[in-house]
């Protein structure tokens, strides 16, 4: 029945099939839209403003918003606008690299701790208990102040901090499937361990590996504000949403522009790739609910 | 029961060594400690001097083995910065922390059920719709902006409450409701969708058809049936308030032991780093084992080899 009903679906286009596959709802499509925002604000930061993120005018300094510097000034005289704006940079870097990086990392380690099981698997898995002892903040925030301040040293302490969720995720799936058949059938065909890891396995991991990082993205992003707040992490003059917020700190009294704005883009960062993130799940793995 | 709380127990005790280890190894990978608290006229001997005092020249086994030894007694070695020993420093500030997470907890709490359970029995309703947004929200909104809009707001502006530190009752309440509304989002969202859950059974139906009074069925029968992952939750949560307490006390100035631990790790007091990475594994590897435990305890159903 069902291979006749299959039979009968009309071949679609590529695209319209993976608008098919990707009923985009409300959230899905504000968060797209949010996500977008904030790659146009990164790359095209000099464009969009005539001020120089760490140009400062010290006759201008605590302005509140005007016509001229529409999200007002810091206590330098720098236009904060340009600076929220290059600090989407920051963000966007650290979203993307960090995820990109510890997920690799942790795919891979996780592959090899569940598919060849033994000893590695017993010291990665506890590498994984121990690091799961911490609360994630803390760890990254001790792990950076022992590496030092910096944005390079911010993104390294992510990835050291970021791959076990990865490495866990993908050796739980990995030991799921290869008590499926079809990889016991590809094994009795006396196909080769690569083969069936690069054919067999890894095409299965992309789904809870895309739907996992999604959320990643948005909780380095946080991640990084918070530790930048603390004044660890990224540090000044370069324009982090989280060293802002620092500094907006000091002048919470007479200039609250300072604190609300930097704050506000990150909120609206994280609610937007959370949004990403949950569509992605729903549409992607539907058994899948929190 | 008893074999699997001993084994799990026996783990908790080895991932504790374990974090110990590593974090002690971390330490030599940062800068030279010594440097940073002597002034910058000292002589190169008299800082060689102090190294040795300190035992920082020795072998990295030897450190290691000495650190260990000590830890086994409690002894964690004195402060970098102040002249006592370190778990004493750290201790001291643990009923600050305790009483924030506590109030913290149970704001969260006796907020978040009563939104779950309204916003599952009324269901796409206006209340619903808001609860949901306000649990997004609460998710997305990092703990330290919310603590800032906070102060700028009931503080700065209207003056009600006060900025920071800590004596009265005042002083609690914006410290701990920024600390709740993480908690409290990811509460509501989970009884929500457990109460959505155990709402479409049949239980609930012939309960309902018997005629017990609607609050009747939704406390006692339904609730109930929803609550095993929420108190699982809960363990997990109060560890993840440690976390946050970090960030909520040094906003507020909250004199905690998560403000204590940023300004060691600001001066490289070593010693009371160590003290809190121990602390927070025993505490975070206890309140794991509790989650397990209180899950296999009120689910007879689960049956743990």
């Amino acid at each position: 029945m069902s291979e006749i009903a299959g039979a009968l679906v009309p071949v679609l286009p590529q695209s319209r099939r993976v608008r098919r596959r990707l009923p985009l709802n409300r959230g899905g499509a504000f968060g797209l839209v949010v996500v977008a925002l904030v790659v146009i604000a990164a790359i095209a930061a000099p464009m969009l403003s005539s001020y120089g993120p760490a140009e400062s005018a010290l006759t201008k300094t605590l302005r509140p918003p005007s016509r001229e510097h529409w999200l007002g000034t810091d206590q330098l005289g720098r236009d904060l606008f340009t600076r929220i704006l290059y600090g989407a940079r920051v963000s966007l870097a650290i979203g993307l690299v960090t995820v990109g990086i510890s997920g690799a990392i942790g795919l891979v380690l996780g592959l090899i701790s569940g598919y060849l099981g033994g000893v590695t698997d017993v010291l990665l898995m506890r590498l994984v208990d121990v690091q799961l002892s911490f609360p994630f903040i803390l760890l990254a925030l001790t792990v950076n102040a022992i590496l030092g301040i910096g944005l390079q040293n911010i993104i390294l302490t992510l990835i050291i901090t970021g791959w076990v969720v990865y490495a866990r995720l993908v050796r739980g799936e990995v030991l799921a499937l290869k008590a499926l058949d079809y990889i016991e059938a590809a094994r009795a065909l006396g196909a080769p361990r690569t083969r069936i890891i690069a054919r067999h396995l890894l095409p299965n991991l992309w789904t809870p590996v895309i739907i996992l990082s999604s959320l990643q993205v948005a909780q380095f992003i946080v991640a990084e504000a918070a530790i930048s707040f603390l004044g660890f992490g990224v540090q000044p003059p370069t324009a982090s949403w989280g060293n802002m917020l620092n500094e907006g700190k000091t002048y919470i009294y007479n200039a609250w522009w300072m604190t609300t704005f930097p704050g506000l883009a990150l909120v609206l960062t994280a609610l937007g790739v959370n949004l990403v993130g949950d569509w992605l799940r729903d549409t992607l793995d539907p058994r899948l609910t929190t | 029961m008893v074999q699997f709380v001993t084994r799990r127990l026996l783990e908790a005790a080895v991932v504790v060594f374990l974090a110990l280890t590593v974090v002690f190894s971390l330490q030599f990978l940062a800068g030279d400690p010594v440097k940073l608290f002597l002034p910058t006229d000292t002589t190169p001997k008299q800082i060689e001097e102090f190294r040795d005092r300190l035992g920082f020249n020795d072998p990295w086994l030897v450190q290691y083995m000495r650190f260990m030894r000590g830890a086994l007694r409690g002894d964690f070695g004195d402060s970098l910065r102040q002249n006592e020993p370190a778990l004493e420093l750290v201790l001291r500030r643990f009923p600050a922390t305790l009483s924030l997470s506590g109030v913290a907890m149970v704001l969260a709490l006796a907020t978040a059920i009563p939104v779950g359970v309204i916003s599952a029995a009324r269901r796409n309703s206006w209340f619903d719709h808001l609860g949901i947004g306000a649990t997004v929200l609460g998710q997305a909104i990092p703990g330290f902006w919310l603590g800032l809009m906070l102060i700028y707001v009931f503080a700065v502006w209207l003056r009600w409450l006060p900025t920071s530190g800590r004596g009265t009752w005042l002083h609690f309440v914006l410290p701990s409701v920024t600390l709740a509304a993480f908690v409290a989002a990811r509460f509501a969202r989970l009884t929500r969708s457990m109460m959505l859950d155990v709402l479409g059974q049949d239980y609930i139906r012939t309960a309902r058809a018997k005629g017990l009074a609607p609050p009747r069925v939704l406390y006692k029968h339904a609730l109930k049936n929803a609550s095993l992952p929420i108190v699982t939750l809960l363990a997990l949560q109060l560890g993840q308030l440690l976390g946050g307490a970090v960030i909520t006390e040094t906003i507020f100035a909250w004199p905690g032991v998560g403000r204590f631990l940023v300004q060691a790790l600001l001066n490289r007091d070593f010693p009371v780093v160590l003290v809190g990475a121990f602390l927070t594994a025993v505490l975070y590897s206890g309140l794991n084992l509790a989650a397990d435990v209180a899950y296999a305890w009120l689910n007879p159903r689960i049956r743990y080899e």
